[in-house]
């Protein structure tokens, strides 16, 4: 057997597999509920029920597709300059501070607040992000480890605001800061859990996104650089300025994430893993599976929106335990980057010559 | 070549390693081209010619690393066929790669025992030391077989390699290019090692653009250009200046040029420069020229004199040590590469495909990979695709880019084909000077005139060319002036009448002349 790579990769075929392998891993994921007890037919209809044909149901696929989009959008552009942001996670904790931080302590009238949290957690995230790159562009410190590290920083940071400082006087025991103003609260979309501004700001981001790296001078130098850093000295771009301003955009979209998460579902700071399921680490894989392409991150986003939220169902209603879903998760995220091998190389079988 | 012929040439001895028309193209360049080759026991054969003459691709069909498109190979007088290292290994035929691929955070042991089928499984490294040691003072390769592999010079670091080649038995070590990474004095053992090797009776290929070199270790010398053999003869036959004019050769378009106007006045001033190369010695010594408005000046020298690290210099893309740049008023010495492209200095670089292009990008943008940051292609920021097109469009009709569409990916296009988008970026918006690197190295015969039409078309517009090239024939057709560089120096300024291809190839040899 024999790997060749693909010369020209068509969108249709990307998706054909895409769709297989999700199909096949939904079925393993299937035979793994039936072992445990489920039935095949019913743990299909529930998850179908559950997460596609109730409205209440999708939109909870919705919720969770917006912050996997938007740092999933954000990612894309980092990658593209070879910026190895994996601190999505924690830009995007950072941002839900940020915003929680204006909610909090700074009375703006009407929608104000809003578009200031907005604002705030955009930029906040963003320097959290330009942190590492400063240090990638100055002393070529590896940019992977630096924001890995700052996820726990932000971790950290979340917790400490929480027990300590911004801990809500009215509560009795709990660790959440008090509740936000009722202004600074995402209107929901009418009889579902979804703050359908967040949906519509992911899809701006990544249209903006895609618009940046597609259509300006710094997506142009962002690619240049990310493809062939010895062509852009070349060229006379100056790589360090680009890093900085790309650090910036995808923090920046991580953090309008973590506003999201605050603004409109929780509506106040809460521990780093109520406000995040890890939405920022999954959005590396929704950044790479989308081949980095911001827009495309909106589809994968959603495909992995569904997932998270199929899971949710299957615990709900079919009573199945949390670890049971967590290995059907990985299952599906284990076919799709298995899948990718497909997409780049055509499989050669038997031994005939080369 | 025939065979009775090749085993005169062994002294009675069947060769080695022989070959037979071996052809490998390669999408626009045939890499090689018929070569035929016999390589005797007990000699050590030198494979001479500039970049991209074809050296490296056959001894990579030698090792199993590239299977050619027609041609025989036998070792031994037996017919074979190489496919992978591990079988050119089993035939006896090892390769020293010039970039080593080693474990570094493994010892010596380690690294020569991985992947050694006659090791022991337990404590393998521990037991080949002994040998190791035997092996090193056989061949005068000492090296320390507990040494941790990051911890050694480039020089000790060859020998393991080398060692690794000897612990598997083979009767013909390959060595490419070995001498670029050590200093003089490890050379000097390199070359004691192959005669040592040579005295056991192995065969050894020796890869090299050094014609010193060639003269002291090598007992024959065959010398390729552009994937042919021109010439194989015995060491003691030939001298440094024949080596230097079979290598570097005549050309295979026949340039010829009309110039109609003078030079005018220097605009373009290099003073006193000194340039540190890779390994941090001086690639660039004290070089000293001006350029004039309409005149080419050629650079002429075997590759690794100090000619990449001067045309870095000159594009903003290697700091100089020391010295000064100066084009009219403006000083440009420490400035980058954007300073320089602003100042009117435009650069046709040596590595097209690693430099000069971004492969996955369009021939569009490629096309504008310079002008992008300026209007007409961008405003405010924003890319201006219009302009881009039309641009790319005017670009292709006027150099004759063949390309499916404007939008394909660049790498998809020939090597002649990217040259021409380089060209029609760099002479776009009428440079001050253009700095060409090699322009028509690997192209073929139409696509050079090509070239050579555009840097005379430059010329007569009134911009300086600063032309490095190997290519003598080139650089006597196209040349107001010719700069003779070696070992970094400028060693002769001649007008191309006083020049001939026997004196340049002399002056390019380090012989006075």
């Amino acid at each position: 057997m024999k790997l060749v790579p693909r010369q020209n990769v068509s969108p249709l075929w990307v998706f054909s597999v895409y769709a297989a392998a999700v199909a096949g891993a939904l079925f393993l994921s299937l035979v793994l509920l039936a072992l445990y007890g489920v039935p095949l037919g019913r743990a299909l209809a529930a998850i179908y029920q559950g997460a596609l044909a109730d409205p209440r149901g999708f939109a909870e696929v919705l919720r969770r597709t917006v912050p996997l989009a938007l740092a999933g959008a954000g990612l894309a552009l980092a990658f593209r300059a070879q910026f190895w942001n994996i601190g999505a996670e924690g830009q995007l904790l950072i941002g839900a501070v940020a915003a929680s931080g204006v909610a909090l302590f700074w009375p703006l009238p009407g929608g104000w607040v809003l578009l200031a949290m907005a604002l705030a957690a955009f930029l906040a995230a963003g320097l959290w992000a330009v942190l590492p790159a400063l240090l990638k562009a100055t002393l070529a410190v590896n940019d992977v480890i630096t924001t890995l590290m700052l996820n726990y920083m932000a971790i950290y940071l979340v917790e400490w605001l929480i027990h300590g400082p911004w801990r809500g006087k009215s509560l009795f025991g709990f660790a959440y800061s008090e509740k936000f103003p009722e202004n600074a609260w995402l209107p929901l979309w009418p009889g579902t859990g979804l703050a359908w501004p967040g949906l519509l700001l992911a899809v701006v981001v990544a249209a903006l996104f895609a618009w940046l790296l597609y259509r300006t001078t710094l997506g142009f130098e962002a690619r240049v650089v990310g493809e062939n850093p010895e062509a852009a000295r070349y060229a006379g771009v100056r790589a360090a300025q680009t890093l900085l301003w790309i650090a910036l955009f995808s923090g920046g979209a991580a953090g309008l994430a973590g506003f999201v998460e605050v603004a409109g579902h929780h509506h106040r700071l809460l521990a780093p893993l109520q406000i995040s399921l890890g939405y920022g680490y999954t959005a590396i894989i929704v950044a790479w599976l989308g081949r980095n392409n911001p827009l495309a991150a909106l589809f994968t986003g959603l495909l992995l929106g569904f997932v998270f939220a199929a899971g949710d169902v299957a615990k709900v209603v079919l009573q199945v335990p949390f670890q049971l879903v967590g290995a059907a998760n990985g299952l599906i995220l284990f076919a799709l980057i298995a899948a990718e091998v497909l997409i780049r190389y055509r499989v050669q079988w038997g031994w005939g010559r080369a | 070549m025939e065979g009775a012929e090749a085993s005169s040439l062994c002294q009675g001895r069947p060769p080695f390693l022989s070959v037979r028309n071996l052809v490998k193209r390669y999408p626009g360049v045939v890499a090689n081209d018929h070569v035929n080759l016999d390589v005797c026991p007990g000699e050590v054969h030198a494979l001479l010619g500039e970049n991209g003459a074809g050296k490296s691709t056959l001894v990579s069909i030698f090792y199993g690393l590239v299977e050619p498109d027609a041609g025989e190979i036998y070792v031994e007088g037996r017919r074979v066929r190489i496919r992978s290292p591990k079988e050119a290994l089993s035939l006896g035929i090892g390769l020293v790669p010039q970039h080593f691929l080693l474990v570094k955070k493994h010892t010596v042991a380690e690294n020569v025992v991985l992947g050694l089928e006659s090791a022991p499984f337990w404590r393998p490294a521990a037991a080949i030391a002994p040998k190791i040691r035997e092996l090193g003072e056989r061949y005068g390769l000492p090296v320390d077989p507990e040494a941790r592999v990051w911890q050694l010079s480039a020089g000790e670091q060859q020998r393991v390699e080398i060692l690794k080649v000897l612990f598997r038995n083979v009767r013909l070590l390959i060595l490419d290019e070995p001498t670029s990474v050590l200093t003089p004095q490890e050379a000097e053992g390199l070359f004691e090692v192959m005669r040592r090797m040579k005295a056991e009776g192995h065969a050894v290929i020796f890869i090299t653009h050094k014609l010193e070199e060639v003269m002291r270790v090598a007992d024959r010398v065959t010398v390729l250009r552009r994937g042919r053999v021109v010439a194989t003869l015995p060491v003691a036959e030939a001298d440094k200046a024949t080596l230097a004019r079979l290598m570097v050769g005549e050309s295979l378009p026949e340039v010829r040029v009309e110039k109609k106007r003078a030079p005018g006045r220097p605009f373009f001033f290099v003073e006193d420069l000194w340039v540190r190369g890779d390994r941090g010695q001086f690639a660039v010594k004290d070089v000293s020229f001006e350029i004039r408005e309409g005149e080419i000046v050629g650079v002429a020298g075997v590759a690794g004199n100090g000619q990449s690290e001067l045309i870095e210099a000159l594009t903003g893309l290697r700091r100089p040590a020391r010295g000064w740049i100066r084009l009219d008023e403006q000083d440009l010495t420490k400035k980058d590469a954007r300073a320089f492209f602003e100042a009117g200095v435009a650069h046709v670089p040596e590595d097209r495909t690693h430099r000069g292009v971004v492969g996955p990008l369009s021939v569009a943008e490629n096309l504008v990979l310079k002008h992008y940051r300026y209007p007409p292609f961008s405003r405010r920021g924003v890319l201006v695709f219009p302009a881009i097109e039309r641009f790319a469009l005017e670009s292709v009709k006027r150099y004759r880019i063949q390309t499916p569409t404007i939008k394909t990916p660049i790498r998809l296009l020939s090597g002649g084909n990217i040259q021409k988008v380089i060209l029609a970026r760099e002479l776009y918006g009428g440079p001050r000077l253009l700095v060409a690197a090699h322009p028509t190295y690997g192209l073929d015969v139409g696509a050079a005139r090509q070239v050579h039409a555009h840097l005379v078309a430059e010329r007569e517009r009134g911009a300086g060319v600063l032309l490095v090239s190997e290519d003598l024939e080139e650089i006597l057709a196209l040349s107001d002036r010719i700069l003779v560089i070696f070992e970094g120096r400028i060693v002769a300024a001649l007008r191309p009448e006083e020049a001939s291809m026997e004196r340049l190839g002399l002056l390019m040899a380090g012989v006075a002349a």
